[in-house]
């Protein structure tokens, strides 16, 4: 195991996110196998290719909704699946993890708003219980972020009341009042109705552009990654294909099965 | 048999006064503890550790493998023998509640169950706190769902109520019966005594339907 390229002493490290041969099997089923890349602070990094190749795999590791099979992942240095115990590492407890990934921000396909609290709440929630922020604090910062994402008038509805766009801008402000260093994007427009795409695109864009958050995309409007992707990493069963700048994947691609893979997501699109 | 309306008139302010009380306080504070037991028991049986699953699994399945008279019984005339004794009310109430409780306990799972699994995910991704996640978002979901199941739970709890005229509570039955036996005439009041049931246990249903149609418009 090869140590993270970090350096502790001279603040931010090079590295904000990084997978050492990581594995990961569900039963015989081998979903990512010795998986090795890097993601640098601040990077936009898009993950593509078929469904079942491991990319939303990737995300739910870095999340810490799945625990890795072999391997390890770190976040800014440190380890997300093991702590130090004295000499040895072990395996990460619950409160280890929750401290990691604290820094983790994650947008998900079915947005996963909570339904029994209005939208203000939804975004408060986690960081009065979760970063211990005074309430005031909170609600301001929601409201401001209710302004980013345009919904500022809907500070009262539940999420019901809100359209499937609606509530992703309401999930996407939820994720960024943590403050994240690193935020996941899950297919977070498959579950919005066609009209309802470009606005939300057009919203990620804007914060990525804008902020120093690192983001790892799975996606699969190929016309958003190329826009604001840094890199663009083609996946096929469990290995990275191509790691390439958008330019270059999505014009001259290396692999033939890029090729294949971008003329179907393109010609259905 | 010959039914007397004037005997009826008479027995029926003794059989309310002195047995409606008792039937419908056995009756809340039973399913206050078979709820606040039942959800109890749910989460127990979620525990990370294995032993305390196993013995609340167990537990489960005793009582509800016994008759509630023989649980019933145990509490009333066999506890005090280890000093614990309690009043026949407070001891029935006990235990009609825990046995309700293992029934209930089984409701609670479903609706936990039934709260999509991306909410667990998405309190995960936000970091909050393993009792916040419970009472902030899981339980505020699970419970108003179970509501109408709670309460139809609590409908056979009322009507299993006269199981403690064994041990002296004098409900609704057990002032019907009393005041039969002073007179030797018993259809008059036993048969008030079932109506009684029937307009506490038809106003619970209506009340349990009310209920069902609200959750159902919830979020």
């Amino acid at each position: 195991m090869s140590e993270p390229s970090t350096d502790h002493a001279g603040g931010r490290s090079d590295v904000m996110i990084q997978f050492d041969q990581v594995g990961k099997k569900f039963g015989d089923n081998v979903v990512l196998d010795d998986l090795d890349f890097v993601v640098r602070p601040g990077e936009f990094v898009t993950l593509i290719g078929p469904s079942g190749s491991g990319k939303t795999t990737i995300l739910r590791l870095l999340m810490t909704l799945e625990q890795v099979t072999t391997g390890t992942i770190y976040v800014d240095g440190e380890c997300l699946s093991h702590m130090r115990r004295g000499e040895r590492l072990v395996p990460a407890d619950d409160k280890y993890q929750r401290k990691v990934r604290k820094r983790i921000g994650m947008v998900f396909q079915q947005f996963n708003l909570f339904p029994n609290m209005k939208v203000l709440q939804n975004i408060t929630e986690a960081p009065i219980r979760s970063l211990g922020l005074p309430r005031v604090e909170a609600e301001q910062r929601a409201h401001e972020l209710l302004e980013l994402v345009g919904l500022s008038e809907k500070v009262d509805a539940h999420p019901s009341q809100l359209s499937g766009g609606q509530q992703q801008r309401v999930a996407i402000a939820r994720a960024l009042a943590m403050r994240p260093d690193v935020l996941l994007l899950d297919e977070v427009t498959s579950a919005l109705d066609p009209e309802l795409v470009a606005g939300v695109l057009a919203l990620l864009k804007d914060i990525a552009k804008t902020t120093d958050i690192t983001f790892l995309c799975v996606t699969h409007e190929m016309n958003f990654a190329r826009d604001v992707s840094d890199r663009v990493l083609m996946f096929d069963r469990g290995h990275i294909l191509e790691d390439a700048t958008p330019e270059k994947l999505f014009s001259e691609p290396d692999h033939e099965r890029t090729k294949t893979f971008l003329q179907a997501v393109l010609g259905r699109g | 048999m010959d039914w007397n309306w004037d005997y009826a008139w008479e027995v029926l302010p003794e059989v309310i006064g002195r047995g409606l009380w008792i039937t419908i306080q056995a009756t809340v504070y039973g399913s206050i503890l078979a709820y606040v037991l039942g959800l109890g028991l749910a989460l127990l049986r979620r525990s990370p550790f294995r032993v305390v699953r196993w013995i609340v699994t167990g537990f489960i399945e005793f009582i509800r493998s016994t008759p509630l008279i023989v649980q019933i019984f145990f509490m009333f005339f066999v506890l005090p023998d280890i000093g614990l004794k309690l009043d026949p009310l407070p001891t029935g109430v006990i235990a009609i509640g825990l046995h309700y409780a293992t029934y209930t306990a089984e409701v609670y799972r479903a609706g936990i169950e039934a709260v999509p699994r991306g909410q667990w995910e998405a309190a995960t991704a936000l970091s909050l706190p393993r009792r916040r996640t419970w009472t902030a978002v899981i339980l505020p979901q699970a419970i108003p769902r179970v509501l109408p199941a709670l309460g139809n739970y609590s409908i056979s709890l009322l009507k299993e109520t006269p199981l403690l005229l064994t041990i002296g509570v004098l409900d609704i039955v057990g002032a019907a019966y009393q005041s039969g036996s002073r007179a030797f005439r018993y259809a008059e009041p036993i048969t008030i005594a079932g109506v009684l049931f029937l307009v506490l246990s038809l106003s619970a249903s209506i009340l349990v339907r009310r209920l069902e149609r609200r959750v159902g418009t919830l979020y």
